[in-house]
């Protein structure tokens, strides 16, 4: 994405490829009730965030960005069909509270792993080592070359850190 | 159109964007939108005749910090609120402190004033068209605040909507201090916010019709 915006077209294209296909897992579990909206509305969000490229800053979780765009364009085809068919709405609105969560597991990753760059190497890795990958602390001390209370300071240290940035709302 | 296609078309005809794209539109606004409300001020109203003997008094100076204050408050919040996927951060707290302080200082002022004084200090002589002169030279600026974020890409329009208002009204009552000559706090306190107050809330009403993309 942040070649694209330098204009790299080639680079460009394989973020919207990859993104389109983000999209469409994301809007249709969101839309399991419309499935003849979903690809119109891939298009309509691609476009959007086309359109809307200069709004991004390089410094905020791609995600965070992207989610919003898809969603806001979401709840704006939910009130346009609020508006044609009134009965549907109180089941989308349901809907809209059960799907909240399922493609969020893979978004923190992805947010996560740009957080965690942030960090220090000692604070990273037995972050990377211990929450994600799941070692033990001894583990993760042979893995890294440090000392075992060094992995656990940085493990305490870097959540702290991490909890810090995210409060930040970056 | 299959969406490859799209893909495709959209990557073909897609230049490097400059970077700092909210920052450039908010500094046209804002130049445009304060050089038409002067403009404003200056031909109906006039700068005040005092102005120089004024600009002794620490007084006059709270008069445009005041303002100037909210202003920076509501362009935070409007440059956060214009693009997706911002939290709002610090914004309340940015712009409850103006606010808070300045109704200390009033506060302060009417617990010190003699009796007789307090209505005095509170409406002034001009209570009753300082919000609406401060509403009207803001007009140039919403609009031009407005634009501005019409141009990015706000998610919570009614927000969106009341901080480009508060932008528009903070700026304009900025402007509105140069004619009036009012220098009492409890006035400002009161007549100035509610001016402030006006083009923000039509702001929050227009907003979710007028920003939508």
């Amino acid at each position: 994405m942040v070649r694209g915006l330098a204009g790299d077209s080639a680079a460009y294209h394989a973020f919207l490829k990859d993104l389109s296909a983000h999209l469409r897992a994301f809007l249709r579990r969101r839309l399991a009730r419309l499935p003849d909206d979903v690809e119109d509305l891939v298009q309509e969000t691609l476009l959007a965030v086309h359109n809307q490229r200069h709004t991004y800053a390089a410094d905020q979780p791609l995600t965070a960005w992207v989610h919003a765009i898809a969603r806001y364009k979401l709840v704006d085809l939910w009130r346009r069909r609020a508006g044609r068919e009134a009965m549907n709405d109180p089941l989308e609105d349901e809907l809209a509270v059960f799907a909240s969560s399922d493609t969020e597991a893979a978004d923190a990753r992805r947010d996560l792993a740009k957080l965690l760059q942030r960090l220090p190497e000692r604070q990273r890795l037995p972050i990377q080592y211990m929450k994600l990958e799941g070692l033990s602390v001894i583990e993760a001390a042979r893995a890294t070359g440090m000392s075992e209370s060094a992995v656990k300071v940085g493990v305490h240290r870097g959540l702290k850190a991490l909890a810090a940035m995210i409060r930040a709302g970056t | 159109m299959r969406t490859d296609e799209l893909v495709t078309m959209l990557a073909a005809g897609a230049g490097p964007v400059e970077p700092g794209a909210t920052v450039r539109r908010y500094a046209a606004a804002l130049g445009w939108g304060a050089v038409g409300a002067t403009l404003l001020m200056a031909i109906l109203l006039g700068v005040r005749p005092d102005i120089v003997d004024a600009a002794r008094l620490p007084m006059f100076w709270v008069k445009l910090a005041f303002p100037a204050c909210l202003a920076l408050g509501a362009l935070y919040a409007a440059a956060r609120l214009s693009r997706p996927g911002v939290q709002l951060g610090q914004v309340p707290a940015a712009l409850a402190a103006p606010v808070l302080a300045m109704w200390l200082l009033a506060a302060l002022v009417l617990a010190t004033a003699a009796a007789g004084e307090r209505e005095e200090l509170i409406f002034g002589g001009t209570w009753n068209v300082c919000p609406l002169f401060v509403a009207l030279l803001s007009l140039p600026l919403f609009a031009a605040a407005m634009w501005a974020m019409k141009g990015l890409a706000p998610t919570r329009l009614a927000l969106a909507g009341a901080a480009a208002g508060l932008l528009a009204g903070s700026v304009a009552a900025l402007i509105y201090a140069l004619h009036c000559q009012e220098m009492g706090a409890p006035f400002l306190a009161i007549w100035y916010l509610l001016g402030m107050l006006i083009p923000t809330a039509v702001g929050a009403v227009i907003g979710p019709r007028l920003l939508r993309w």
